[in-house]
């Protein structure tokens, strides 16, 4: 952003480099850092040792302080803030930055350097993190005149929350830290060249509501970009989906945006959405889409997608539009915005919509919905993994608390998105994009730090949990009551799916022999640890976990050949679903003709 | 559309107005190899009073959609102020600098010259038994005369790839 020295409030140097980016925070309402100390960045952390005003979160592993501050932005709309040292600090951060790239999340991540007079001579924990994290982040900037450290950090949360969000790095040689330099104020003038629109075209909203309004068969699909644009947004989904009387489904992204109880809402689509939502999806006639990107787990074959809809596709990033679908109207515009202009338009639209045509069409979806795709059989004492989330669901509501959803990936991530409902958005944290096994623990712990009376719940597999079990250090250090909700089924559950599916049942490397006592584990690291078996344990274990204090691990061992369905095999169209029979031995393949016919 | 083709790719060249900073180029190459995008020739340099701002013209192919998406990548880095496609937006100027190193003696030289004089290539270095000619133009033009020098005697080529401007008074700016 432009900062002309007459309207920049310079005062005069007397502030050290580290003082300066902990002033800059602070001025853009960071209140928790995320991160993990080193050489490089010690200039840093002595600034944090002498103020009170920004809280420092010790993690246990650099991949865990950006998960966290995802599950913190996530969880209450602001920018997550991540500190990390030089080296191995910033390369261990980056599975986490490109999780934020591709999820939308937005996230300041500051890295250490090396002096900038060592740079490029391979000094003691030097990388090329600026040319490392450059395909990984929105946007990331290398420091190297004391001078530009404030208009730095201003701008780097500007990018980070503006347009389409996502992580940014700003990497901080250690003499620029110790410099002494000038503090500059967040400036009030646009950035020079990043102005994304954010206001919708409005020719092209009463198009869309032109095609709406006639549509026989519509249906509204939205993903995280209608979370990203805050709960106003949400609101606004439900006000447009009221209105029009037209069924909604979400992404996974995108859940919590609609209330999962309400009538008009089709429940999640994709591979493993419900059949009436991607039996929708393929028969609808005009596709409304708001902050979605089709993604290929969400359209399946691209020729068999949705083949006889007008699509209209809303996005704040006009590079998600007709990139995968050639759409036939394309509006550019913050999400809450677009809807806002929708309903207006929509009211100003003097065309009647055909209620008739409408009617049929819930007609045929509620016989989709009658199939019940969701339908599980929980016989015998064997805890089936869908009746535990939906238990947990259910008790979870009995407490009346605020209840926030990490999970990490893999059939439990799915069954978690199939059974657990959300009716408010910013409460459902998973890694949808890169699908990053690790990410639950350590969002779940970022949510705690945010909403400390919440409950803040990681429901886990457990060959994920290991993959970042050390922040259970973390819930006891900072005494965060994180709930480890742990499906276990001893496999890399959705592996084993596929290799049953698509590879003659051969269980290639995706068994997990001598897998922790959790609940031993749980206690190893001063929490709780519960075990569930047989389904009449598992009511009393939840409660337990519940009512506990402070931070539990629940081992849930659950059927071990349990597959998780609807699915649509990749690469197949949407009217191309395995269902789950309610027997895991017997899915039956739907190729529906139904669908052939709307 | 000019340099479309059968298959439905077409040859794009692109204006892009930047910010003159450190890995600006890394980005842009970055984005291209990426995401799979062709790059036939890419240039950069400062252009305004300040050296503040760089322009990059970038020649690359695809079909519409593949076009479309790349500007669309490019507009949204974050040190792009100006994404313009010169091959749609109307008519433009391209042209393409090479310096073109020929060896030969006696009758071959007498031709080198002979055709350089009708391709208005200049001679910017001579030996006895070489030229070096420096030719601006298209890109084809440019293609044509290596051509002809092949069969003469060819030692090698440097070439800047396209540099490109709208006709008329309209500007690329941000």
């Amino acid at each position: 952003m432009s900062v002309t020295p007459a309207d920049a409030t310079t005062e005069t140097p007397t502030l050290s480099g580290a003082e300066i980016v902990l002033r800059a925070l602070k001025e853009q309402g960071v209140e928790v850092i995320f991160g993990y100390p080193g050489g490089a960045v010690l200039p840093l952390y002595d600034a944090i040792f002498q103020q009170n005003a920004i809280r420092h979160i010790l993690v246990r592993h650099e991949q865990a302080a950006v998960h966290a501050a995802e599950g913190y932005a996530r969880s209450t709309g602001k920018v997550g803030c991540v500190l990390v040292t030089s080296g191995p600090g910033a390369t261990n951060a980056v599975t986490g930055l490109v999780d934020a790239l591709m999820d939308s999340i937005p996230v300041v991540c500051l890295t250490g350097q090396v002096p900038t007079h060592l740079i490029g001579n391979d000094a003691f924990q030097e990388a090329d993190t600026t040319g490392i994290t450059r395909p990984a982040t929105k946007h990331n900037y290398l420091v190297k005149r004391v001078e530009d450290l404030a208009r730095t950090v201003h701008e780097a949360f500007y990018v980070a929350r503006a347009g389409r969000p996502g992580p940014v790095v700003i990497d901080l040689p250690k003499d620029i830290l110790i410099g002494k330099g000038p503090y500059t104020g967040a400036p009030r003038e646009e950035h020079r060249s990043y102005r994304p629109q954010t206001v919708p075209d409005a020719g092209a909203i009463r198009e869309a509501v032109a095609m709406l309004k006639r549509a026989a068969r519509p249906i509204a699909y939205t993903g995280g970009g209608v979370i990203n644009a805050g709960p106003e947004a949400s609101a606004l989904l439900a006000e447009f989906i009221h209105l029009t009387g037209i069924p909604c489904t979400n992404t996974l992204m995108g859940l919590g945006a609609f209330p999962g109880s309400d009538p008009q809402f089709l429940g999640m689509l994709g591979m493993h959405g419900t059949y009436e939502a991607n039996l929708a999806m393929h028969g609808c006639d005009v596709m409304l889409n708001v902050g979605a990107r089709f993604d290929d787990r969400v359209t399946g074959r691209l020729d068999a997608f949705a083949p006889n809809s007008k699509k209209i596709h809303a996005d704040i990033d006009p590079s998600s539009i007709n990139k995968n679908v050639k759409v036939d109207v394309s509006i550019v515009g913050d999400a809450a915005e677009v809807l806002r202009a929708l309903i207006a338009a929509w009211k100003a639209d003097d065309t009647q919509q055909d209620r008739q045509a409408l009617s049929a069409w819930w007609r045929q979806i509620d016989a989709w919905r009658a199939r019940d795709s969701l339908r599980f059989n929980q016989q015998g004492t064997i805890i089936k993994p869908q009746y535990a989330v939906r238990r947990l669901y259910e008790l979870c509501r009995e407490t009346g608390r605020d209840t926030f959803i990490a999970t990490e990936v893999g059939q439990h991530q799915m069954w978690a998105a199939q059974y657990f409902r959300f009716e408010k958005p910013n409460h459902w944290m998973t890694s949808g994009g890169l699908g990053t096994m690790g990410y639950g623990l350590p969002a779940a712990m970022g949510v705690q730090i945010a909403h400390p009376d919440a409950l803040s719940i990681d429901i886990a597999g457990e060959a994920s949990i290991l993959m970042n079990i050390q922040e259970m250090a973390t819930l006891a250090q900072y005494r965060l009551p994180v709930k480890v909700f742990i499906l276990n089924n001893q496999y890399m559950g959705m592996v084993r799916q596929w290799q049953e599916l698509l590879h003659g049942s051969r269980y290639s490397e995706s068994y997990s022999e001598a897998l922790p006592d959790f609940v031993r584990l749980a206690e190893a690291f001063h929490g709780t640890g519960l075990r569930a078996t047989c389904v009449e344990e598992l009511d009393g274990v939840i409660r337990r976990m519940l009512e506990t204090p402070g931070p539990v691990i629940a081992d849930i061992c659950v059927d071990q050949k349990e597959n998780c369905f609807p699915m649509i095999p990749s690469g197949a169209a949407h009217n191309e679903m395995i269902l789950g029979s309610g027997n895991p031995d017997d899915p039956v393949m739907i190729i529906d003709e139904e669908t052939v016919l709307v | 559309m000019p340099g479309n083709d059968k298959s439905g790719f077409r040859t794009a060249t692109i204006g892009v107005l930047v910010e003159n900073e450190a890995g600006i180029l890394a980005r842009v190459v970055g984005l291209f190899s990426g995401r799979g995008y062709n790059i036939d020739s890419l240039t950069v340099a400062p252009v305004n009073e300040d050296r503040r701002l760089s322009r990059i013209t970038v020649v690359t192919s695809g079909t519409e959609m593949v076009i479309e998406q790349i500007k669309a990548q490019l507009d949204r880095l974050v040190p792009v102020h100006k994404v313009a496609d010169l091959t749609q937006d109307g008519p433009h100027v391209a042209r393409e600098m090479a310096l073109i190193k020929v060896g030969g003696k006696g009758e071959a030289r007498m031709e080198a010259l002979r055709l350089a004089d009708a391709f208005r290539a200049r001679v910017v270095d001579a030996t006895n038994e070489s030229f070096v000619f420096e030719m601006t133009g298209s890109g084809e033009k440019l293609d044509a005369f290596i051509a002809l020098m092949r069969p003469i005697g060819l030692i090698e080529v440097s070439r800047t790839g396209v540099a490109a401007i709208s006709r008329g008074t309209g500007r690329l700016q941000g």
